[in-house]
Protein backbone atom coordinates (compact mmCIF):
# COMPACT_ATOMS: atom_id res chain seq x y z
CA UNK A 1 0.00 0.00 0.00
CA UNK A 2 1.42 3.26 -0.97
CA UNK A 3 1.70 5.91 1.51
CA UNK A 4 -0.22 8.47 -0.76
CA UNK A 5 -3.59 6.54 -0.21
CA UNK A 6 -6.22 8.02 2.22
CA UNK A 7 -8.70 7.02 4.48
CA UNK A 8 -12.44 7.96 3.12
CA UNK A 9 -15.92 7.54 4.65
CA UNK A 10 -18.99 6.16 3.04
CA UNK A 11 -22.30 5.07 3.69
CA UNK A 12 -23.29 1.74 1.84
CA UNK A 13 -27.02 0.76 2.83
CA UNK A 14 -26.96 3.20 5.25
CA UNK A 15 -24.33 2.60 7.21
CA UNK A 16 -21.65 4.58 7.59
CA UNK A 17 -18.23 2.49 7.08
CA UNK A 18 -14.36 3.33 6.57
CA UNK A 19 -12.50 2.52 3.92
CA UNK A 20 -9.09 3.09 2.17
CA UNK A 21 -9.36 5.04 -1.18
CA UNK A 22 -7.93 2.19 -3.09
CA UNK A 23 -10.63 -0.43 -2.63
CA UNK A 24 -13.44 -1.14 -4.95
CA UNK A 25 -16.81 -0.81 -3.79
CA UNK A 26 -16.84 -4.98 -3.82
CA UNK A 27 -13.92 -5.07 -1.26
CA UNK A 28 -15.32 -2.09 1.28
CA UNK A 29 -18.51 -4.37 0.91
CA UNK A 30 -16.85 -7.68 1.64
CA UNK A 31 -14.68 -6.52 4.34
CA UNK A 32 -18.13 -5.33 6.20
CA UNK A 33 -19.68 -8.62 5.51
CA UNK A 34 -22.14 -7.02 3.68
CA UNK A 35 -23.53 -9.26 0.02
CA UNK A 36 -22.99 -7.72 -3.92
CA UNK A 37 -23.93 -10.78 -6.04
CA UNK A 38 -20.45 -11.68 -8.42
CA UNK A 39 -20.10 -14.00 -11.23
CA UNK A 40 -17.27 -13.20 -13.77
CA UNK A 41 -15.46 -11.94 -10.68
CA UNK A 42 -13.01 -14.50 -8.80
CA UNK A 43 -10.47 -13.14 -6.13
CA UNK A 44 -6.84 -13.66 -7.78
CA UNK A 45 -7.71 -12.87 -11.14
CA UNK A 46 -8.33 -9.76 -13.34
CA UNK A 47 -11.11 -7.59 -12.90
CA UNK A 48 -13.28 -7.50 -16.10
CA UNK A 49 -16.42 -6.48 -14.84
CA UNK A 50 -18.63 -7.87 -17.69
CA UNK A 51 -21.37 -10.07 -16.04
CA UNK A 52 -22.57 -6.99 -14.55
CA UNK A 53 -24.38 -8.86 -11.61
CA UNK A 54 -22.85 -6.68 -9.04
CA UNK A 55 -23.92 -3.11 -10.16
CA UNK A 56 -24.27 -0.60 -7.56
CA UNK A 57 -26.29 3.11 -7.33
CA UNK A 58 -24.50 5.82 -5.71
CA UNK A 59 -26.56 8.94 -4.84
CA UNK A 60 -25.96 11.65 -7.58
CA UNK A 61 -24.66 9.13 -10.21
CA UNK A 62 -27.13 8.35 -12.77
CA UNK A 63 -25.68 5.20 -14.32
CA UNK A 64 -25.88 1.85 -12.13
CA UNK A 65 -21.76 1.30 -11.17
CA UNK A 66 -20.01 -2.40 -11.19
CA UNK A 67 -19.07 -2.80 -7.45
CA UNK A 68 -15.88 -4.65 -8.71
CA UNK A 69 -14.14 -2.29 -10.76
CA UNK A 70 -15.27 0.92 -9.26
CA UNK A 71 -12.97 2.71 -6.75
CA UNK A 72 -14.87 3.86 -3.52
CA UNK A 73 -15.01 7.73 -2.74
CA UNK A 74 -15.24 10.26 -0.19
CA UNK A 75 -18.81 11.14 0.74
CA UNK A 76 -19.90 8.33 -1.42
CA UNK A 77 -23.69 6.65 -0.59
CA UNK A 78 -23.85 3.40 -1.92
CA UNK A 79 -26.72 1.55 -2.34
CA UNK A 80 -26.06 -2.71 -2.95
CA UNK A 81 -29.59 -3.81 -2.68
CA UNK A 82 -32.10 -1.99 -3.95
CA UNK A 83 -35.26 -2.78 -5.74
CA UNK A 84 -34.12 -2.01 -9.15
CA UNK A 85 -31.19 -3.83 -8.76
CA UNK A 86 -32.96 -6.91 -7.89
CA UNK A 87 -34.71 -6.40 -11.09
CA UNK A 88 -31.73 -5.49 -12.89
CA UNK A 89 -29.81 -8.87 -11.70
CA UNK A 90 -32.74 -11.09 -12.19
CA UNK A 91 -32.75 -10.03 -15.48
CA UNK A 92 -29.06 -10.69 -16.20
CA UNK A 93 -29.94 -14.07 -14.65
CA UNK A 94 -33.13 -14.75 -16.86
CA UNK A 95 -30.77 -13.87 -19.90
CA UNK A 96 -27.83 -15.95 -18.84
CA UNK A 97 -30.46 -19.13 -18.69
CA UNK A 98 -32.18 -18.36 -21.78
CA UNK A 99 -29.05 -17.99 -23.90
CA UNK A 100 -27.91 -21.46 -23.52
CA UNK A 101 -29.18 -24.98 -22.60
CA UNK A 102 -28.56 -24.88 -18.80
CA UNK A 103 -30.30 -28.32 -17.35
CA UNK A 104 -29.67 -28.06 -13.42
CA UNK A 105 -31.34 -31.56 -13.22
CA UNK A 106 -28.52 -33.87 -15.01
CA UNK A 107 -25.22 -31.49 -14.92
CA UNK A 108 -21.95 -32.47 -12.75
CA UNK A 109 -22.31 -29.44 -10.70
CA UNK A 110 -26.05 -29.92 -9.93
CA UNK A 111 -25.46 -28.12 -6.32
CA UNK A 112 -22.01 -26.86 -6.81
CA UNK A 113 -22.77 -24.27 -9.83
CA UNK A 114 -22.75 -20.40 -8.76
CA UNK A 115 -25.37 -19.63 -11.94
CA UNK A 116 -27.55 -21.75 -9.84
CA UNK A 117 -26.96 -20.94 -6.55
CA UNK A 118 -27.15 -16.58 -7.45
CA UNK A 119 -30.89 -17.88 -9.18
CA UNK A 120 -31.77 -19.47 -5.47
CA UNK A 121 -30.17 -16.25 -3.67
CA UNK A 122 -31.64 -13.98 -5.99
CA UNK A 123 -35.15 -15.14 -5.96
CA UNK A 124 -35.23 -15.95 -9.66
CA UNK A 125 -37.44 -18.71 -10.60
CA UNK A 126 -38.31 -18.46 -14.03
CA UNK A 127 -37.02 -17.01 -16.67
CA UNK A 128 -39.50 -14.82 -18.60
CA UNK A 129 -37.77 -14.38 -22.17
CA UNK A 130 -38.37 -17.09 -24.64
CA UNK A 131 -35.07 -19.78 -24.67
CA UNK A 132 -33.00 -20.36 -27.15
CA UNK A 133 -32.33 -23.63 -27.19
CA UNK A 134 -29.07 -23.18 -29.05
CA UNK A 135 -27.40 -26.44 -30.49
CA UNK A 136 -23.62 -26.02 -29.21
CA UNK A 137 -20.75 -28.56 -28.82
CA UNK A 138 -18.80 -30.65 -25.96
CA UNK A 139 -15.52 -31.16 -26.64
CA UNK A 140 -14.14 -34.10 -24.85
CA UNK A 141 -11.02 -34.68 -27.21
CA UNK A 142 -8.75 -33.76 -23.99
CA UNK A 143 -7.58 -36.89 -21.80
CA UNK A 144 -8.62 -35.57 -18.55
CA UNK A 145 -11.52 -32.92 -18.84
CA UNK A 146 -14.45 -31.75 -21.21
CA UNK A 147 -15.83 -28.42 -22.37
CA UNK A 148 -19.56 -28.44 -22.82
CA UNK A 149 -20.83 -25.19 -24.39
CA UNK A 150 -24.07 -25.43 -23.46
CA UNK A 151 -23.03 -24.53 -19.76
CA UNK A 152 -20.89 -21.98 -20.69
CA UNK A 153 -21.79 -18.24 -19.51
CA UNK A 154 -18.53 -16.57 -21.06
CA UNK A 155 -17.63 -14.94 -17.79
CA UNK A 156 -13.57 -15.97 -19.12
CA UNK A 157 -12.34 -16.86 -15.79
CA UNK A 158 -10.56 -19.81 -17.68
CA UNK A 159 -9.00 -17.36 -20.18
CA UNK A 160 -7.68 -15.23 -17.56
CA UNK A 161 -6.51 -18.18 -15.22
CA UNK A 162 -4.75 -19.64 -17.95
CA UNK A 163 -3.15 -16.52 -19.29
CA UNK A 164 -2.93 -14.58 -15.66
CA UNK A 165 -1.37 -17.88 -13.30
CA UNK A 166 -0.43 -20.43 -15.44
CA UNK A 167 1.15 -18.83 -18.01
CA UNK A 168 -0.35 -20.96 -20.84
CA UNK A 169 -2.79 -18.82 -22.70
CA UNK A 170 -4.84 -21.68 -23.96
CA UNK A 171 -8.10 -20.21 -23.57
CA UNK A 172 -9.76 -17.67 -25.96
CA UNK A 173 -12.74 -15.97 -27.05
CA UNK A 174 -14.02 -16.67 -30.64
CA UNK A 175 -16.79 -14.47 -32.37
CA UNK A 176 -19.17 -11.66 -31.03
CA UNK A 177 -22.20 -11.27 -28.94
CA UNK A 178 -24.85 -14.63 -29.07
CA UNK A 179 -22.19 -16.26 -31.60
CA UNK A 180 -18.96 -15.51 -28.97
CA UNK A 181 -17.62 -18.96 -27.58
CA UNK A 182 -14.64 -20.05 -25.10
CA UNK A 183 -11.98 -21.56 -27.47
CA UNK A 184 -8.48 -23.90 -26.86
CA UNK A 185 -5.50 -22.38 -28.88
CA UNK A 186 -7.20 -21.56 -32.35
CA UNK A 187 -10.28 -23.01 -32.14
CA UNK A 188 -8.76 -26.60 -32.30
CA UNK A 189 -9.98 -29.59 -30.23
CA UNK A 190 -8.56 -29.25 -26.62
CA UNK A 191 -7.42 -32.55 -27.27
CA UNK A 192 -4.95 -31.16 -30.01
CA UNK A 193 -3.88 -28.08 -27.74
CA UNK A 194 0.03 -27.58 -28.37
CA UNK A 195 -0.12 -25.19 -25.36
CA UNK A 196 -2.39 -26.49 -22.61
CA UNK A 197 -0.53 -27.68 -20.01
CA UNK A 198 -3.36 -30.28 -18.44
CA UNK A 199 -2.72 -28.46 -14.95
CA UNK A 200 -6.33 -28.21 -14.91
CA UNK A 201 -7.01 -24.50 -13.09
CA UNK A 202 -9.56 -23.46 -15.64
CA UNK A 203 -11.95 -26.23 -14.72
CA UNK A 204 -11.51 -25.30 -10.93
CA UNK A 205 -12.43 -21.59 -11.74
CA UNK A 206 -15.30 -22.12 -13.77
CA UNK A 207 -18.75 -21.21 -11.98
CA UNK A 208 -20.79 -23.44 -14.16
CA UNK A 209 -20.62 -27.23 -15.42
CA UNK A 210 -19.16 -25.67 -18.17
CA UNK A 211 -15.34 -27.16 -17.57
CA UNK A 212 -15.17 -30.34 -15.68
CA UNK A 213 -13.15 -33.26 -15.71
CA UNK A 214 -14.03 -36.70 -17.10
CA UNK A 215 -15.89 -39.31 -15.39
CA UNK A 216 -17.61 -37.31 -13.34
CA UNK A 217 -21.56 -37.98 -13.05
CA UNK A 218 -24.36 -36.15 -11.85
CA UNK A 219 -23.97 -33.77 -9.20
CA UNK A 220 -20.40 -35.28 -8.88
CA UNK A 221 -18.19 -31.96 -9.98
CA UNK A 222 -17.09 -29.75 -6.45
CA UNK A 223 -14.35 -27.17 -7.93
CA UNK A 224 -11.41 -26.48 -5.78
CA UNK A 225 -10.73 -22.97 -5.58
CA UNK A 226 -7.89 -22.94 -2.71
CA UNK A 227 -4.81 -22.10 -5.01
CA UNK A 228 -5.37 -19.52 -6.06
CA UNK A 229 -4.80 -16.82 -3.82
CA UNK A 230 -1.58 -18.76 -2.76
CA UNK A 231 -0.49 -18.70 -6.83
CA UNK A 232 -1.30 -14.98 -6.69
CA UNK A 233 0.28 -13.80 -4.17
CA UNK A 234 3.86 -16.12 -5.31
CA UNK A 235 3.60 -14.28 -8.81
CA UNK A 236 3.76 -11.08 -7.41
CA UNK A 237 6.63 -12.37 -5.02
CA UNK A 238 8.50 -13.92 -7.77
CA UNK A 239 8.07 -11.00 -10.09
CA UNK B 1 -65.41 -24.13 5.09
CA UNK B 2 -65.97 -25.99 1.84
CA UNK B 3 -63.17 -27.67 0.61
CA UNK B 4 -60.26 -26.42 -1.87
CA UNK B 5 -61.02 -28.28 -5.16
CA UNK B 6 -57.48 -29.26 -6.23
CA UNK B 7 -55.74 -30.56 -9.52
CA UNK B 8 -53.10 -31.97 -10.61
CA UNK B 9 -51.60 -32.33 -14.26
CA UNK B 10 -48.64 -34.20 -16.02
CA UNK B 11 -47.61 -33.06 -19.03
CA UNK B 12 -43.98 -33.79 -20.69
CA UNK B 13 -42.23 -34.82 -17.56
CA UNK B 14 -41.01 -37.87 -15.36
CA UNK B 15 -44.01 -37.79 -12.56
CA UNK B 16 -41.04 -37.44 -10.47
CA UNK B 17 -43.17 -34.43 -9.08
CA UNK B 18 -46.12 -36.21 -8.92
CA UNK B 19 -44.20 -39.30 -6.96
CA UNK B 20 -42.96 -36.12 -4.93
CA UNK B 21 -46.17 -35.34 -3.80
CA UNK B 22 -47.09 -38.72 -2.76
CA UNK B 23 -43.97 -38.60 -0.68
CA UNK B 24 -45.90 -35.80 1.28
CA UNK B 25 -46.60 -39.29 3.44
CA UNK B 26 -48.86 -38.91 6.54
CA UNK B 27 -49.49 -34.83 5.48
CA UNK B 28 -51.55 -36.03 2.86
CA UNK B 29 -54.42 -37.44 5.25
CA UNK B 30 -53.83 -33.55 6.91
CA UNK B 31 -54.29 -32.95 3.37
CA UNK B 32 -57.17 -34.50 2.70
CA UNK B 33 -59.27 -32.88 5.18
CA UNK B 34 -58.66 -29.75 3.38
CA UNK B 35 -58.87 -30.48 -0.21
CA UNK B 36 -60.78 -32.27 -2.72
CA UNK B 37 -59.13 -33.89 -5.42
CA UNK B 38 -61.35 -32.95 -8.40
CA UNK B 39 -58.86 -34.21 -10.77
CA UNK B 40 -55.54 -36.11 -11.26
CA UNK B 41 -53.25 -38.78 -12.69
CA UNK B 42 -53.90 -40.26 -9.43
CA UNK B 43 -57.81 -40.15 -9.37
CA UNK B 44 -60.29 -42.07 -12.18
CA UNK B 45 -61.37 -38.82 -13.87
CA UNK B 46 -61.29 -38.30 -17.37
CA UNK B 47 -62.44 -34.71 -17.50
CA UNK B 48 -61.06 -31.63 -16.56
CA UNK B 49 -63.52 -29.90 -14.06
CA UNK B 50 -64.90 -26.85 -14.06
CA UNK B 51 -64.11 -24.12 -10.87
CA UNK B 52 -61.08 -25.91 -9.81
CA UNK B 53 -59.51 -23.53 -7.26
CA UNK B 54 -55.52 -25.09 -7.38
CA UNK B 55 -54.16 -26.88 -10.52
CA UNK B 56 -50.65 -28.23 -9.80
CA UNK B 57 -49.37 -28.17 -13.37
CA UNK B 58 -46.19 -31.19 -13.72
CA UNK B 59 -43.95 -30.75 -17.48
CA UNK B 60 -43.06 -29.38 -20.30
CA UNK B 61 -45.73 -28.37 -23.43
CA UNK B 62 -43.91 -31.16 -25.61
CA UNK B 63 -47.19 -32.22 -27.98
CA UNK B 64 -50.27 -30.59 -29.22
CA UNK B 65 -52.47 -32.28 -26.72
CA UNK B 66 -50.55 -30.99 -23.56
CA UNK B 67 -51.57 -27.50 -25.05
CA UNK B 68 -54.74 -28.12 -25.75
CA UNK B 69 -54.80 -29.51 -21.91
CA UNK B 70 -52.93 -26.46 -20.47
CA UNK B 71 -54.97 -23.90 -22.01
CA UNK B 72 -58.42 -25.93 -20.74
CA UNK B 73 -56.92 -25.94 -17.15
CA UNK B 74 -55.72 -22.63 -17.17
CA UNK B 75 -59.34 -21.64 -17.89
CA UNK B 76 -61.08 -23.46 -15.30
CA UNK B 77 -58.73 -22.98 -12.64
CA UNK B 78 -58.30 -19.72 -10.73
CA UNK B 79 -54.51 -20.89 -9.26
CA UNK B 80 -52.20 -22.32 -11.60
CA UNK B 81 -48.88 -24.00 -10.15
CA UNK B 82 -45.76 -24.14 -12.23
CA UNK B 83 -44.57 -27.75 -10.20
CA UNK B 84 -40.78 -28.61 -11.19
CA UNK B 85 -38.09 -28.19 -13.57
CA UNK B 86 -39.85 -29.23 -16.48
CA UNK B 87 -43.25 -26.95 -15.87
CA UNK B 88 -41.21 -24.12 -14.81
CA UNK B 89 -37.98 -24.22 -17.78
CA UNK B 90 -38.44 -27.35 -19.82
CA UNK B 91 -35.90 -29.19 -17.95
CA UNK B 92 -34.59 -32.57 -19.59
CA UNK B 93 -37.36 -32.32 -22.15
CA UNK B 94 -36.00 -29.30 -23.86
CA UNK B 95 -32.95 -31.42 -24.29
CA UNK B 96 -34.81 -32.17 -28.10
CA UNK B 97 -34.96 -28.83 -29.11
CA UNK B 98 -31.82 -28.21 -30.18
CA UNK B 99 -32.81 -31.03 -33.13
CA UNK B 100 -35.55 -31.31 -35.84
CA UNK B 101 -38.31 -33.94 -34.69
CA UNK B 102 -38.30 -36.07 -37.08
CA UNK B 103 -34.20 -36.64 -36.65
CA UNK B 104 -35.10 -37.15 -32.62
CA UNK B 105 -37.58 -39.35 -33.31
CA UNK B 106 -35.22 -41.65 -36.01
CA UNK B 107 -32.80 -41.27 -33.28
CA UNK B 108 -35.43 -43.21 -30.67
CA UNK B 109 -37.18 -45.57 -32.94
CA UNK B 110 -34.87 -46.30 -35.83
CA UNK B 111 -30.94 -45.85 -35.30
CA UNK B 112 -31.74 -47.49 -32.08
CA UNK B 113 -34.47 -50.05 -32.42
CA UNK B 114 -33.64 -53.50 -32.95
CA UNK B 115 -37.23 -54.64 -33.03
CA UNK B 116 -40.27 -53.41 -34.96
CA UNK B 117 -37.95 -49.99 -36.11
CA UNK B 118 -40.52 -47.30 -36.80
CA UNK B 119 -41.54 -44.05 -35.10
CA UNK B 120 -45.19 -44.56 -34.04
CA UNK B 121 -48.26 -42.68 -35.87
CA UNK B 122 -51.22 -43.98 -34.47
CA UNK B 123 -52.72 -42.98 -30.88
CA UNK B 124 -49.85 -40.88 -29.89
CA UNK B 125 -50.19 -37.04 -29.69
CA UNK B 126 -48.03 -34.99 -32.50
CA UNK B 127 -44.81 -33.78 -31.32
CA UNK B 128 -43.99 -29.60 -31.55
CA UNK B 129 -40.95 -29.05 -32.93
CA UNK B 130 -39.92 -27.95 -29.28
CA UNK B 131 -40.63 -28.80 -25.18
CA UNK B 132 -41.52 -25.07 -24.01
CA UNK B 133 -42.06 -23.85 -19.90
CA UNK B 134 -45.85 -23.58 -19.60
CA UNK B 135 -45.19 -19.57 -19.00
CA UNK B 136 -45.24 -19.02 -22.63
CA UNK B 137 -48.43 -20.74 -23.31
CA UNK B 138 -50.16 -19.47 -20.01
CA UNK B 139 -50.40 -17.25 -17.29
CA UNK B 140 -48.65 -18.90 -14.21
CA UNK B 141 -49.15 -17.60 -10.80
CA UNK B 142 -46.81 -19.54 -8.74
CA UNK B 143 -43.79 -21.06 -9.84
CA UNK B 144 -41.73 -24.03 -7.73
CA UNK B 145 -38.45 -25.35 -9.42
CA UNK B 146 -36.78 -28.46 -8.64
CA UNK B 147 -36.13 -31.36 -10.20
CA UNK B 148 -38.66 -32.96 -8.25
CA UNK B 149 -39.51 -29.84 -5.90
CA UNK B 150 -39.08 -32.09 -2.38
CA UNK B 151 -42.62 -33.05 -0.45
CA UNK B 152 -42.06 -30.79 2.23
CA UNK B 153 -41.65 -27.71 -0.45
CA UNK B 154 -45.02 -29.25 -2.36
CA UNK B 155 -46.85 -29.29 1.18
CA UNK B 156 -45.12 -26.18 1.71
CA UNK B 157 -46.84 -24.25 -1.13
CA UNK B 158 -50.09 -26.12 -1.19
CA UNK B 159 -50.39 -25.27 2.57
CA UNK B 160 -49.51 -21.48 2.17
CA UNK B 161 -51.80 -21.43 -0.74
CA UNK B 162 -55.29 -22.79 1.13
CA UNK B 163 -53.90 -20.21 3.93
CA UNK B 164 -54.23 -17.81 1.52
CA UNK B 165 -50.91 -16.77 0.56
CA UNK B 166 -48.19 -16.84 -2.10
CA UNK B 167 -45.61 -19.45 -0.94
CA UNK B 168 -42.14 -17.51 -0.53
CA UNK B 169 -40.34 -20.09 -1.86
CA UNK B 170 -36.60 -18.52 -0.86
CA UNK B 171 -34.12 -21.29 -0.04
CA UNK B 172 -36.59 -24.58 0.31
CA UNK B 173 -36.09 -25.44 -3.25
CA UNK B 174 -33.74 -24.51 -6.43
CA UNK B 175 -33.32 -25.42 -9.88
CA UNK B 176 -32.41 -29.00 -10.18
CA UNK B 177 -32.89 -29.67 -6.63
Amino acid sequence: MSQAVRVITLTMDGREISARGDQTVLQVARENNMYIPTLCHLTGLARVGSCRLCLVEVKGINKLLPACVTRVEEGWEVSLNSERLSKYRKSILELLFSERNHVCAVCVSNGHCELQTLAQTLGMTHVHFAYRYPRLAVDGSHDRFVVDHNRCILCTRCVRVCDEIEGAHTWDLLGRGVNAQVITDLNQPWGESDTCTGCGKCINVCPTGALVEKGKSVREMTKQRQFLPYLTLMRERRW
Amino acid sequence: MSKARVATLWLDGCSGCHMSLLDMDERLLELAGKIEMVFSPLVDQKEFPENVDVALVEGAVSSDEDLEKILKVRARSKLLVSLGDCAVTANIPSMRNPFKVKDVLDRAYIENATLNPGAPVDAVPTLRPQARPIHEFVNVDVFVPGCPPSADTIYFVLAEILEGRVPDLGAKTRFGA
